[in-house]
């Protein structure tokens, strides 16, 4: 299926959002997620399905002013 | 001490992370600051990418407190998902709010601010909102759960230091219990050392430090200078006069005609 991952169409084949950040190679407890504009917590990404369409945003700690 | 949400602090200069020519740079200024709080942002991370996580375990390694910001955010659905995301990265209730409200000044979105302000604090944040000087929108906000106020001197890496000290002044004398903190436009230390010198309890800087000729100089140079006016303030500053007045006794001078 297709998503928008940080902006960019990728077609991924992962149900879930933890399972998409393991397709990805994103690792580390300092990700933060968000489907369609709601934030998911870490915790819940096993739970979280995914589907076609969907917006993903992936986010870690910048610098910043 | 400085005290902001119940959490006391020796160091009155916060210092931004961005803009350095190193990160190593950027942890020795941080450093020659002596601050005890920094701030961070959370953007996008590339697949596979380690960035982040890099400049995180630095930024532990310093051993400072994080405030979190909310920059670039134009609409308070942004803001609000920012933060939130922020919390759970960064496991801290702190948020410097940001809503922008135009591209070319940064200026706050005020009216923006104040609904991310009273959402975030009903959410349990503890909310840094970055505003102007206007005095009604500092009411709003604190009517809307923040506990303390950061108001700009002058538009984000303008460094053009104090634009309106009476402005400044007016929001001390309107809210002496509330923490103020100058944040955005500070250019020089003599900028930073004028608002402390007004009773602002603290700054907040970035580019001035980062962008100058040597950051960690620089760093050092400010945090003298936050400190010194920290101390005039305290010390009572003289209100200019018209007129000159003599330091000199008159009494008792020589009559040589």
């Amino acid at each position: 299926m297709r998503l928008i991952i940080n902006g960019e169409s990728r077609e991924v084949g992962a149900a879930t959002l933890a399972a998409l950040l393991v397709e990805l190679d994103y690792e580390g407890g300092w990700l933060a997620t968000a489907l369609n504009g709601e934030v998911v917590p870490a915790r819940e990404r096993d739970t979280c399905r995914i589907a076609d369409g969907d917006r993903i945003e992936i986010l870690s700690p910048m610098k910043g002013g | 001490m400085l005290e902001l949400y119940g959490q006391t602090f020796s160091s009155r200069l916060l210092l931004g992370t961005a803009l350095y020519p190193s990160p190593a740079i950027m942890a020795d200024a941080i450093k020659a600051a002596r601050s005890e709080i920094v701030t961070v942002s959370l953007r996008r991370e590339t697949a596979g990418g380690k960035t982040g996580g890099q400049f995180w375990s630095l930024i532990q390694s310093i051993g400072v407190r994080v405030l979190p910001n909310t920059a670039g955010c134009h609409s308070v659905k942004e803001a609000v998902t920012t933060a939130q995301m922020a919390r759970e990265v960064f496991a801290t209730n702190w948020i410097k709010l940001e809503v922008i409200g135009n591209h070319d000044t940064l200026q706050p979105d005020v009216f923006g601010l104040v609904e991310a302000a009273r959402i975030l604090s009903e959410d349990g944040f503890e909310v840094f909102p970055y505003t102007t000087d206007d005095l009604v929108v500092a009411e709003r906000l604190l009517e809307a759960g923040c506990k303390l106020l950061m108001p700009w001197c002058a538009p984000i890496g303008s460094a053009r230091g104090p634009q309106n000290a009476d402005a400044l002044r007016s929001l001390r004398g309107h809210f002496p219990d509330v923490p103020l903190i100058v944040d955005a436009g500070i250019g020089r230390p003599s900028h930073a050392a004028a608002v402390m010198e007004l009773g602002y309890d603290a700054v907040l800087l970035n580019t001035a430090v980062a962008k100058s000729g040597d950051p960690v100089a620089m760093a050092g140079a400010f945090a003298k200078a936050v400190k010194a006016g920290r101390e005039a303030f305290l010390a009572g500053p003289l209100e200019p006069r018209d007129m000159a007045v003599p330091s000199t006794p008159v009494i008792g001078m020589a009559a040589f005609s």
